[in-house]
């Protein structure tokens, strides 16, 4: 396995929901100078533990130390990381489009393509949310930005490990 | 069932955990601890300055192998404490810091002496807690306790507020703790320990690297037993110092950016490299990429994060150090090593032909020289005085030329490398071990870092020796200005410093002052003999410089030579 290879990793980082802990998870990314794509975090069915699910990009020596630095922290229950294993991954974005009426049909047309939803409707813009992996996402975007993208909020990546069929 | 307050549940909880000493400083978000501590038996040492309390309470840990303890007021009180609790967490030593904060209603307020020292200490602490319902005040104490001393020990800081320390509450005495986050793995995997056995056996030049592990997980005499087992020779790490007998033919001597000649060599030519309890600081590895390229490197250590950090590592080993070279030694016990000592001869000889071309050396003149005090020191006390250290080049040559002889005496300030450490940390191991002789080795800069300790040294009547080394300059900045930087010596020159002696005397110790060689070893003997607190003024060579040095970024065996 190539070691210096940067790679994308989801991590799935089980934490005791404690306040505090968000700031420990990420002060230990930036501290040790880590990177952070996205990090997602909200409480599980056990409302004492919290998932984080963090998006970071490393070789394999760097998101080794990740999760060793992760495991270290004492309110840090389980780390697991995703990759190389199966897994499903869903990311949830809200985008406020512009939707004049000569490319409204055309917004439309996409949004029925890439199978998401109109939620609100204003004179000039629409907002569509898009539910779907990383690609998905972004292919979406590359084709909206030319009518104009006003903004954008997502929440970055998410996932679970698949089920044994 | 009984109902204390809160500060009387923290002092009963710190009874529970065998706390006798602490360390402090009062002020007002504690001073209802102190109205209760007062009437305690515990011991409470009053410090000129908070950094210097949380100093003591972790020379006092390193002397004594038990938890220090600390306490301290909010806001100013708790900043003060950062320094030392970094100390403590680079060089993994067990303290808690105990902080007192404005009361629960005012936390966020900007109210007068706060500050979110959770928040601040957060990197630096191996964990901390703010204790913000009284109901968890007993568990978190426990906690703390345990997470200090157990797996890789390290500094816990509590953050109490006043209203929760002057509230009462029920107080049941806590049961063992059992967190499920936290489990450090003490037993090593037994197949990996056969896989080191086979290396030790086919290893032609090994070679033990021991670190401050070996101290905190007491295993010093293992380590010998080991050592002498395969008849490896072994270099330490500044923090390992004292783990291994210095007069044993085995002993290399320190290794890295001062280390000797024969330990920095047979690092980078050793085939086989035991690296116990450490965790390959860039000041001991040098050029990471040249970094014994000849060996397989065996790494024990009790904190994963340490293995695979630095260097790549061929046989990881995650475990308490005593009980894995314990486990060696045992497995070893089944092993016939009768043709060792044959096998190992042409590379003992090698290192004993390094040695003695290029021994550590100095040559004294017509001024003192740092390290003759030093050498002189260490003959005097036969290696068994407990040394702390300053930073800089007074720490260098106290490791070179101090031959400490065990494990817990030799405290100083390894990966934060903090100026100011030794006096007070000088004071909390004297605490710690009243009837042994504790000598600070400082230098006329760092000593002023925390000078006003002496009075606490006065005031508790503990009779440390503090060795001042001056050369009126920062003297390691100087060197570096001195071989790289064109002998501009920017800032390092201590034009105005005071007269120790005087200074001695003004807080009631006794100062004493040597000026000329053969002065040396009489007011070496005078200030050891008297029992108070003693200041030694030793005027030094203003250039002396640290030899050998490895430039930063080097590999190790690119020394600068005397």
């Amino acid at each position: 396995m190539n070691q210096t290879k940067e790679e994308r990793h989801i991590l799935s980082v089980l934490v005791e929901n404690q306040p505090g802990v968000l700031s420990r998870v990420a002060g230990l990314f930036s501290g040790r100078g880590f990177n952070i794509e996205s990090l997602c975090v909200a409480a599980t069915t056990d409302p004492l533990v919290s998932r984080m699910t963090i998006v970071t990009i490393g070789d394999m020596g760097v998101v080794e130390q990740i999760k060793k630095q992760l495991n270290k922290l004492v309110n840090v229950i389980k780390v697991v990381d995703f990759t190389g294993t199966d897994f499903v991954q869903r990311e949830l974005a809200l985008i406020k489009v512009r939707a004049r009426p000569e490319n409204r049909a055309e917004v439309l047309r996409m949004v029925d393509i890439f199978r998401c939803r109109v939620v609100d409707v204003g004179s000039e813009y629409y907002t569509v949310e898009l539910t779907g992996d990383e690609g998905k996402i972004s292919a979406f975007l590359n084709l909206l930005k030319p009518m104009g993208i006003k903004e954008i909020a997502r929440t970055g990546a998410l996932a679970l490990a698949r089920e044994k069929k | 069932m009984k109902r204390l307050t809160g500060a009387e549940i923290l002092l009963e909880s710190l009874k529970e955990e065998g706390v006798d000493t602490i360390f402090g400083y009062p002020g007002g978000a504690v001073v209802d601890i102190y109205d209760r501590l007062v009437k305690t038996d515990i011991r409470h040492i009053l410090v000129r300055h908070e950094q210097g309390a949380v100093h003591a309470a972790d020379g006092y840990a390193r002397a004594s192998g038990r938890v220090g303890v600390c306490l301290v007021t909010s806001g100013p009180g708790a900043t003060n404490t950062v320094t030392g609790i970094a100390t403590a967490y680079m060089d993994s030593i067990p303290v808690v810091v105990l902080t007192g904060q404005v009361p629960r209603g005012l936390i966020g307020n900007d109210a007068f002496q706060e500050v979110d020292i959770v928040g601040i200490t957060r990197p630096c602490t191996k964990h901390n807690y703010l204790v913000s319902d009284i109901d968890d005040l007993n568990r978190i104490i426990r906690e703390a306790f345990y997470l200090a001393k157990s797996g890789r020990p390290g500094p816990v800081l509590i953050d109490l507020p006043k209203d929760v320390m002057s509230m009462k509450a029920p107080y049941r005495p806590g049961k063992k703790i059992k967190l499920r986050t936290y489990q450090p793995t003490y037993r090593p995997n037994l197949r990996q320990l056969d896989k080191v056995v086979r290396l030790v056996k086919e290893a032609k030049r090994p070679l033990i690297l021991a670190g401050g592990g070996v101290v905190l997980s007491k295993g010093s005499e293992e380590l010998t037993r080991f050592a002498r087992k395969i008849v490896a020779p072994v270099t330490t790490t500044l923090m390992g110092l004292g783990v291994f007998p210095p007069h044993d033919q085995l002993w290399l001597g320190m290794v890295g950016m001062h280390g000797t000649y024969r330990a920095n060599m047979a690092t980078s030519c050793c085939d086989l490299l035991i690296a116990v309890g450490v965790r390959f600081d860039d000041r001991v590895t040098g050029k990471i990429e040249t970094f014994a390229t000849q060996a397989k490197i065996v790494h024990i250590d009790i904190d994963p994060s340490s293995i695979q950090k630095n260097v790549p590592v061929s046989i990881p080993v995650v475990g308490d150090c005593r009980l894995t070279l314990q486990i060696l030694n045992d497995l070893l016990e089944k092993e016939k090593l009768n043709g060792i000592p044959e096998v190992r001869a042409p590379w003992l000889d090698q290192i004993e032909e390094w040695k003695s071309t290029r021994p550590l050396a100095y040559k004294q003149g017509q001024v003192i020289k740092p390290q003759y005090v030093i050498e002189t020191l260490s003959r005097l006390t036969r290696g068994e005085a407990i040394i702390t250290t300053e930073v800089g080049q007074n720490q260098m040559w106290a490791a070179q030329y101090y031959h400490v002889d065990r494990p817990n005496s030799f405290i100083t300030s390894g990966g934060l490398g903090c100026m100011g450490f030794g006096l007070p940390a000088a004071i909390g191991a004297q605490v710690a071990m009243p009837d042994k002789l504790v000598v600070d080795i400082a230098g006329d800069g760092s000593i002023q870092m925390n000078i006003q300790e002496m009075a606490t040294a006065i005031q508790y009547r503990l009779p440390i020796k503090v060795v001042i080394l001056n050369n009126r300059y920062l003297g390691m900045v100087r060197q570096f200005q001195e071989l790289f930087f064109g002998g501009r010596y920017a800032c390092t020159a201590m034009e105005c410093a005071p007269d120790f002696v005087k200074l001695a005397e003004a807080y009631g110790a006794a100062g004493l002052r040597a000026t000329k060689p053969e002065e040396v070893e009489l007011v070496l003997k005078e200030g050891l003999s008297l029992e108070k607190p003693v200041l030694m003024d030793f005027v030094v060579e203003k250039e002396e410089l640290v030899y050998p040095m490895v430039p930063a970024g080097e590999p190790i065996t690119e020394m600068l030579l005397v």
